[in-house]
C-alpha cells in the first residue's frame, strides 16, 4: 500500500497520466459538444482512427506538424459534416449512422495507409511533437513537472477545456447550442436555424475527436498502428455521461481515468508473474462501465438527444 | 422541396433499395480505386470473378456469408425493438468459447447429438454475456450502446488470456489457439473440396425461424410493437423490460451461434483471428436487409461476396482489400438514406 502511495507522488507517474489523458480530453470534449447540441456521434472511434492516420501521413510526407493538426481537423470536420447530413438534415438513426461513419472512417484509414506506405515489419516513424517546459508553472513541484512539461498538443487540450466551458456557458452561441440539445423548438421560435447550429456543433466536435486521435501518432507515439484507437472513442462516450455533459468534469474524468490506466500499466509490470496482463488491460473497460453505472440513474441526458428536428414541427 | 409521409411504400422500391445502395457504393468506391492508380473496371471484374467466377469462389462466398447471416439476424432482431446491441462481435467469441469448452473432449457423443449441443452451448454463451448490458439497462438505466461496445474489448482480452494460458494447445507450435473440436462435433462440409460447411444450413433455418417468430407469434408482435412506439406498447400492457430481455436472448444467442459455426465449421479451433469483425458487418447486413430475417440471407451473401472478391482482387490488382470494408460502409450509409424514400415521398414545390 505504501508503495502505491509513494508511486502516486512521483512526477513520472503523473506525466504519463497526462499523456494518456490528452487524447481522451480532446475526444470527450468533441463528443460533449455534439451531444450538447442533441446529436450522438458514434462516429467517434472511426474519426479518431482517421485523425491518427491523416496526421501521421501528413508529417511523414514532409508536412509541418501544425499543418498536420489543421489538416486533421479538416478531415474530422468532413466526417462530422457527413454525419450531420444524415442525422441532422435527413433525421436518420443516429446510432446506425454513427456506426456507419466509424466503419467508413476506419476502413478508409487502413486503406489509405496500406496503399501509401509500403509494407514493412517495423512501421516507419516520424519526428513527433516534443515536450517543452512552460516557464514558471513547470517549477511547481510534482504538479508542475507533470502538467507543464508536455507537448504543445496537451497545452492545446487544457486551453480547449476552458474555451469550451466559456463558449458553452458564457456566450450567447453556447446557450443556443445547449438549447438545440434541450429544446430546439424554443430555438426556432427565436428565428435560429437549429439544423445549422447542430451541424456546426457536430463538425467542431468531430474536429476535436480527430485531433484527439492524431495526438497518438503525432505526440504520444511516432507511428501508426492498426487498431491503435482500441476503444478509446467508446470510452469517451462513457466519459461524457460520467461528466454529466460538463467540460470541467470531462477534464477531471479523463484525468481520473488516465490515472487508473497508468496504475494499471505499472501493475502489469509488477504483477506479471501472478496475474495475467490481460486482466489488467480489461480494467479500463470495466471502469468505464462502472462509471456509467454510478451516474446512470441521475444522468440528465440533453432532452433532445437522439431526437431529429424538422423545421416547422410542433410538439 | 419537402418530404411527405408515405403510407405504403411500393414493393419494387423496397426490393430495389439494397441493390441501388450497393450500386452507389461501387460508384463511390471507384474513386478510391482510381486513387490507388488502378482502373475501376478491371478491379471490379477481378472482384466479381474472385467471388462468383468459379465453383470454389462461390463456395468461399457462401462460407463467408454463414457467420454474417447469424450476426445479421442478431442485429436485425435487436434493432427491430430499438435495442442497440453492438456487441455481436463479443457475443460471437462467447459462443465460440462455449463451443470450445463443450466440444474439445469433455463429452463425446454421436454427431447428431453433439452438433446441436454445441450450438445450444454457443447460444447460451452469447445470451449470458448480453444479459449484463440488458440487466444494466433495465435495472440501472445504463445505455446499452456503450456497454455492449466496451464488452467486445473485454471479451477479446479474455479470449486472448485463455489462448495464451490455460487453453493454449501445446500441439499448435506456439500459436495461440485452443485445442481442436473433436471429430463428432465438427460440422461436415457440404460441397466436396471446399470450406462450405453445414453451418449455412443452420443459418438458413434460423432465418426462417426468426421470420416466423417475428411474423406469427405474440413475442414477435411485442418486439415489433416496442420498436415502433414504446409508450403505446406500455399502454397496451406490453412489458418493455420483458421484451428487451427476450430480444436480447434471441440476439445474443444468434451471435453466439455464429461463433460456434466458425469454430466447429470453418476453423476447427478457437483463435483470436476467428472473426475479422463479423459482429460489426452484421449491422450492415441487417440494415441492407431492412431488418427482415429472410432479407438477411440475401444481403449476407452479397456482402460476403464483396469481401471474398476483394481478397481475390487484392492479389491480382494492386488494391488493399480494405476496399471491401469501404464498400460495405458506404452501402450501409446509402441504404440508410434510401430507406427514407420508402417512408417519405419527395414533393417538389410547395
Amino acid at each position: 500500500m505504501m508503495e502505491l502511495f509513494e508511486m502516486m507522488l512521483t512526477a513520472g507517474l503523473w506525466a504519463s497520466v497526462i499523456r494518456i489523458a490528452t487524447p481522451l480530453i480532446f475526444a470527450t470534449l468533441g463528443e460533449l459538444i455534439c451531444e450538447r447540441a442533441g446529436v450522438l456521434n458514434l462516429g467517434i472511434e472511426g474519426i479518431m482512427t482517421i485523425g491518427a492516420m491523416a496526421g501521421w501521413i501528413w508529417v511523414y510526407q514532409g508536412g509541418e506538424l501544425w499543418g498536420g493538426v489543421v489538416f486533421v481537423a479538416i478531415v474530422g470536420m468532413l466526417f462530422g459534416f457527413l454525419h450531420s447530413i444524415l442525422v441532422v438534415y435527413l433525421g436518420l438513426s443516429q446510432h446506425v449512422s454513427g456506426i456507419g461513419i466509424t466503419l467508413l472512417a476506419s476502413s478508409i484509414s487502413y486503406y489509405a495507409y496500406t496503399m501509401l506506405i509500403p509494407f514493412s515489419t517495423t512501421p516507419p516513424k516520424i519526428v513527433p511533437f516534443i515536450a517543452f517546459e512552460v516557464p514558471v508553472l513547470s517549477s511547481i513541484p510534482i504538479i508542475g513537472e507533470a502538467f507543464f512539461n508536455q507537448s504543445a498538443l496537451t497545452y492545446l487540450a487544457y486551453i480547449l477545456v476552458i474555451v469550451t466551458f466559456y463558449v458553452l456557458y458564457k456566450m450567447p452561441i453556447g446557450l443556443t447550442i445547449r438549447m438545440a440539445g434541450e429544446n430546439p423548438v424554443a430555438n426556432e421560435a427565436q428565428g435560429i436555424n437549429v439544423l445549422l447550429i447542430r451541424t456546426g456543433a457536430v463538425m467542431v466536435g468531430s474536429a476535436l475527436m480527430a485531433i484527439g486521435g492524431a495526438f497518438l501518432t503525432m505526440s504520444a507515439f511516432d507511428a501508426f498502428y492498426f487498431g491503435m484507437i482500441n476503444g478509446r472513442g467508446w470510452i469517451c462516450i462513457a466519459l461524457v455521461i460520467f461528466a454529466s455533459w460538463r467540460p470541467g468534469k470531462a477534464f477531471l474524468g479523463a484525468i481520473l481515468f488516465a490515472l487508473f490506466e497508468a496504475l494499471q500499466i505499472r501493475a502489469q509490470l509488477i504483477g506479471a508473474d501472478v496475474i495475467p496482463y490481460q486482466i489488467f488491460s480489461m480494467m479500463p473497460y470495466f471502469l468505464s462501465i462502472v462509471a456509467m453505472m454510478l451516474v446512470a440513474r441521475r444522468a440528465a441526458y440533453p432532452k433532445a438527444l437522439l431526437v431529429p428536428f424538422r423545421q416547422g414541427d410542433r410538439i | 422541396m419537402r418530404l411527405k409521409t408515405r403510407r405504403d411504400a411500393p414493393v419494387w422500391l423496397i426490393a430495389l433499395l439494397p441493390i441501388l445502395s450497393i450500386g452507389v457504393a461501387f460508384i463511390i468506391g471507384a474513386f478510391f480505386i482510381i486513387w490507388a492508380g488502378e482502373s475501376p473496371i478491371t478491379a471490379y471484374i477481378a472482384l466479381i470473378k474472385g467471388s462468383l467466377g468459379s465453383t470454389f469462389a462461390i463456395t468461399e462466398s457462401l462460407a463467408r456469408a454463414t457467420p454474417l447471416i447469424f450476426t445479421g439476424l442478431a442485429a436485425a432482431v435487436a434493432f427491430r425493438a430499438k435495442f442497440w446491441n453492438i456487441g455481436a462481435e463479443g457475443q460471437l467469441y462467447c459462443g465460440a468459447m462455449a463451443a470450445t469448452l463443450v466440444g474439445t473432449g469433455v463429452i463425446d457423443l454421436p454427431a447428431p447429438i453433439m452438433i446441436p449441443m454445441l450450438f445450444i452451448a454457443g447460444a447460451l454463451g452469447g445470451c449470458l454475456i448480453l444479459l449484463v448490458p440488458v440487466v444494466l439497462k433495465t435495472h440501472m438505466k445504463v445505455d446499452e450502446v456503450v456497454t455492449t461496445l466496451l464488452l467486445n474489448f473485454v471479451i477479446l482480452l479474455f479470449v486472448n488470456m485463455l489462448l495464451e494460458g490455460p487453453w493454449k494447445d501445446p500441439m499448435a507450435m506456439g500459436w495461440p489457439q485452443a485445442a481442436r473440436i473433436i471429430d463428432n462435433g465438427v460440422l461436415p462440409t457440404i460441397v466436396a473440396k471446399s470450406r462450405l460447411h453445414f453451418g449455412i444450413i443452420i443459418a438458413l433455418v434460423m432465418s426462417v425461424v426468426m421470420w416466423a417468430i417475428l411474423r406469427f407469434t405474440v413475442w414477435g408482435y411485442e418486439i415489433r410493437a416496442v420498436g415502433y412506439n414504446q409508450q403505446a406498447s406500455t399502454f397496451f400492457g406490453i412489458s418493455i423490460n420483458k421484451s428487451v430481455l427476450m430480444v436480447a436472448l434471441f440476439s445474443g444467442g444468434l451471435a453466439g451461434m455464429a461463433g460456434v459455426s466458425e469454430v466447429a465449421g470453418l476453423k476447427g479451433y478457437l483463435t483470436l483471428t476467428l472473426s475479422p469483425g463479423f459482429g460489426y458487418t452484421g449491422i450492415a447486413v441487417a440494415m441492407l436487409a431492412q431488418l427482415h430475417p429472410i432479407g438477411v440471407i440475401v444481403s449476407a451473401i452479397f456482402l460476403a461476396s464483396i469481401y471474398v472478391g476483394a481478397d481475390a482482387m487484392s492479389r491480382t490488382v494492386n488494391i488493399p482489400n480494405y476496399i471491401a470494408d469501404i464498400l460495405v460502409a458506404i452501402s450501409l450509409l446509402s441504404v440508410l438514406v434510401g430507406a427514407m424514400l420508402t417512408r417519405f415521398r419527395i414533393v417538389w414545390g410547395k
